[in-house]
């Protein structure tokens, strides 16, 4: 497919040709400390020369500039990544999965006109790109294909970024889901000094690199982008290759189901807060709860609620059924009558990583972890999924290396 | 060329149903008990397919009943019959109190039918043998009056509940027409008194196993109730040689969407909600019984 040289100074033009096709443009930005995505306007406000340093419990950003001015002129996607994914803009946070209506022939159910809209999300690393997949499958490819992430995804263009260094909470090399985005795509970016190399993968992405090279008759310095470029992937190889975390292989991650009953889940539980935001910064994670709004009846008690008859309201908007996040780690999330499956915060913590490394392969094929290091950056006590993952398997892991060497590690 | 964007398999059309209520109209209620009633309802929509979809169910599966402003909760489903759909509910909070509060035409909510049932046409010349415990085990009345009805299709029926006192039996009428009518072997015990009546004995259902005349090694078994009683049932079913291969039993847990996205249900690898609730025993024996699953 095309690929052809795009000097900074025509990243407006890029946009410029989005927004012609109908694309909304969502792209990252700096908001209260932290790299964030929402609707843009022009490439000035992508987070040029910003970097994340970021380590168990900890992010914050940081200017590049201030290092190295001189031989590093500040870049839009220096840094790796920030709380959010590409999750909300398909699975989003808050969905109206129908509304009841009055009519002079009883309740009528509607299912919302889908918000779907031409969306360009600008910035999708190879991590979750390989996270968008598995939600396909978990929302698409299952037995009822859900109707709003469908309709969201069908709308969506992807302009995906090779990552050029890793954060220290990177691990996507392990997974086999980064450093380089290789699949998902529509146009892909690599960052230079003075440019980008862009790539289209897809049919709409050519269209639109056709339509930048009519506009803008582009030279095409390829040679010497190409060189600057492989110079690059050496650099990306090294920085993949220090990644400090290493998530054991799938067949490995098997082995957990060895350690359902082990000690290690009672200490995980004494420093883990049961908040849930490793789940809801997982590109992966798809929980969701049911809430049930009755606007008309707005503040009247529950007691009336109880007797209330759809055939005496006056109004024609009787309720709403709303679809929010929730996390395994929520106290309701595993309730039934009158008890709680898993009432403590080790069996909690247990479900999720279980999901995650291991029930996930059950489910959709691989592990449901990308390596994105979120959930360590932005989990407020630091636990670190990677060195619990390690930590439970080490037994397991050890005598494998025994087997396999005939020597003690 | 290579687009990647996995677009091919959108081609479906969603099952809008299955997201979106299809509205009922409550015509009958029958309060069974304190606090448990049966609701039956007639499917209010002007599509026939939607008739036909809640009609076609199999034992054991469920459906989603919505409250509007209240809530969404699973319920089985116990049974059609005269073009309505019947619902066995026990009050016990919110969503089921208020469904409990319903007058005859009012209107609910319903989406379903949801999950696997049991698959009864597999168990065709063996003995049936049903086991429950606690009260209304709506999946398998289904099952049982399915089961006699076609009576010639299966051997001997075996018919085993536990309650907590006598009283709380549901269609005790039922259980009495099973074993008279219907030439089953009923048994039935009550945990906490020793009502000195007849078929009643002291003590759990799994006790009533020993009693219990059927072919070990041709039967098939139904189990639903609390999991505490399933496993103490799996381990006399073991003693008394029944295969583990042969034992079919149906799960709780919390449901939010019914089909398998919420991820709510979890149980090991499992959705309950679309891969169970009835679930082959050896299918998920790693993961039952054991705490936090
Ligand atoms: C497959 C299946 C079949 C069932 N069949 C029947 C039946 O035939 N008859 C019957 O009486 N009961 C049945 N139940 C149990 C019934 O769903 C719960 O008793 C009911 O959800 C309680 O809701 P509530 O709002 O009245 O209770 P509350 O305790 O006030 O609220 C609990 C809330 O948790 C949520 N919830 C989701 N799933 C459950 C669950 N399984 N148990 C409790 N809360 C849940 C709901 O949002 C519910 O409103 C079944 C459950 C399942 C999973
Ligand atoms: S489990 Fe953690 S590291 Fe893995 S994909 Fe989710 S947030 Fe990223
Ligand atoms: S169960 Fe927990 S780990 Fe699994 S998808 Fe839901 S929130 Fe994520
Ligand atoms: S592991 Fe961390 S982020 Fe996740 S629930 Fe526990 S304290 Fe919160
Ligand atoms: S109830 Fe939602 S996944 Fe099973």
């Amino acid at each position: 497919m095309r690929k052809q040289y795009l000097p900074k100074d025509s990243l407006p033009a890029l946009y410029e040709a989005l927004r012609k096709r109908g694309y909304k443009i969502i792209a990252p930005h700096v908001h209260d400390g932290a790299i964030v995505f929402s609707e843009q306007h022009s490439p000035d406000t992508l987070p040029w020369g910003w970097q994340e340093e970021t380590e168990p419990g900890r992010y914050q950003l940081q200017h590049t500039e201030r290092d190295n001015k001189s031989e590093n002129p500040a870049r839009a996607f220096a840094w790796n990544n920030g709380p959010q994914g590409i999750k909300p803009w398909l699975f989003k946070p808050k969905q109206e999965m129908w509304r009841a209506e009055e009519t002079e022939n009883g309740l009528r159910f509607r299912q919302p006109d889908y918000a779907a809209e031409p969306i360009a999300f600008i910035g999708a690393r190879a991590c979750d790109l390989a996270a968008l997949n598995l939600q396909d499958k978990h929302f698409i490819q299952g037995h009822y294909p859900d109707p709003f992430y469908s309709a969201q995804r069908q709308q969506l263009l992807l302009v995906a970024v090779n990552c050029q260094r890793s954060a220290s909470t990177c691990f996507c090399t392990s997974t086999g889901d980064g450093p380089e985005a290789l699949f998902g795509y529509d146009l892909l970016l690599d960052e230079l000094d003075e440019g980008f190399l862009i790539e289209a993968k897809s049919e709409v992405g050519d269209e639109i690199l056709v339509e930048l090279a009519l506009e803008l008759p582009l030279e095409l310095p390829l040679d010497a982008c190409e060189q600057s470029l492989l110079e690059q992937a050496e650099q990306q190889l090294q920085q993949a290759a220090q990644q400090q975390r290493k998530m054991p292989s799938d067949s490995e991650l098997r082995l957990l189901q060895n350690k359902l009953d082990d000690q290690r889940w009672h200490e995980i539980a004494e420093k883990c807060l049961a908040c849930g935001n490793c789940t809801l910064v997982c590109p992966t994670c798809f929980c969701s709860k049911q809430e049930s709004n009755s606007e008309k009846l707005g503040e009247v008690s529950l007691a009336s609620v109880q007797t209330f008859h759809p055939e005496q309201s006056d109004n024609n908007d009787v309720a709403s059924q709303v679809r929010v996040w929730d996390s395994c780690f929520s106290e309701q999330h595993s309730h039934i009558a009158g008890k709680n499956i898993r009432p403590e915060i080790s069996q909690r913590y247990r479900q999720w990583l279980l999901h995650k490394l291991l029930m996930w392969q059950e489910q959709f094929g691989r592990s449901g972890c990308v390596g994105c290091g979120r959930c360590i950056s932005w989990c407020p006590v630091g636990i670190d999924l990677v060195e619990e993952a390690n930590l439970l398997l080490r037994s397991e892991l050890d005598q494998a290396v025994e087997q396999a060497t005939g020597e003690r590690p | 060329m290579s687009v990647v964007l996995h677009t091919d398999h959108m081609v479906h059309l969603p099952k809008v149903a299955s997201f979106v209520p299809v509205p009922a109209r409550l015509i009958k209620k029958d309060q069974e008990s304190d606090g448990l009633y049966t609701l039956h309802l007639e499917i209010c929509s002007q599509q026939p397919e939607h008739i036909q979809q809640f009609a076609r169910f199999q034992f054991g599966q469920f459906n989603m009943l919505s409250i509007m402003g209240i809530g969404e909760i699973p319920i089985s489903i116990m049974g059609w019959q005269d073009g309505l759909l019947m619902h066995t509910i026990r009050s016990v909070g919110r969503v089921s109190e208020a469904l409990n509060n319903l007058q005859p035409g009012s209107q609910i909510g319903l989406r379903g039918p949801f999950g696997q049932g049991w698959p009864l046409t597999d168990f065709t010349g063996r003995d049936l043998i049903f086991i429950t415990a606690g009260l209304g085990c709506a999946p398998v009345v289904a099952a049982i009056n399915y089961a006699v009805a076609h009576k010639q299709q299966y051997r001997r029926i075996v018919i085993l509940q536990g309650v907590k006192h006598h009283q709380d039996l549901l269609w005790q009428s039922k259980y009495d027409e099973w074993r008279d009518k219907g030439d089953c072997q009923v048994l039935l015990a009550a945990s906490e008194e020793n009502k000195r009546k007849y078929h009643w004995r002291l003590g759990l259902v799994t006790e009533l196993l020993e009693l219990a005349e059927f072919d070990p090694s041709h039967c098939s078994v139904m189990m639903c109730g609390p999991e505490i009683m399933m496993l103490a049932a799996l381990k006399q079913l073991n003693k008394q040689q029944v295969d583990e291969s042969e034992v079919y039993l149906s799960l709780e847990r919390n449901f939010q969407c019914g089909l398998g996205s919420c991820g709510h249900c979890q149980l090991g690898p499992y959705f309950v909600c679309k891969d169970g609730p009835v679930f082959h025993y050896p299918q998920i024996k790693p993961w039952f019984g054991h705490t936090g699953f």
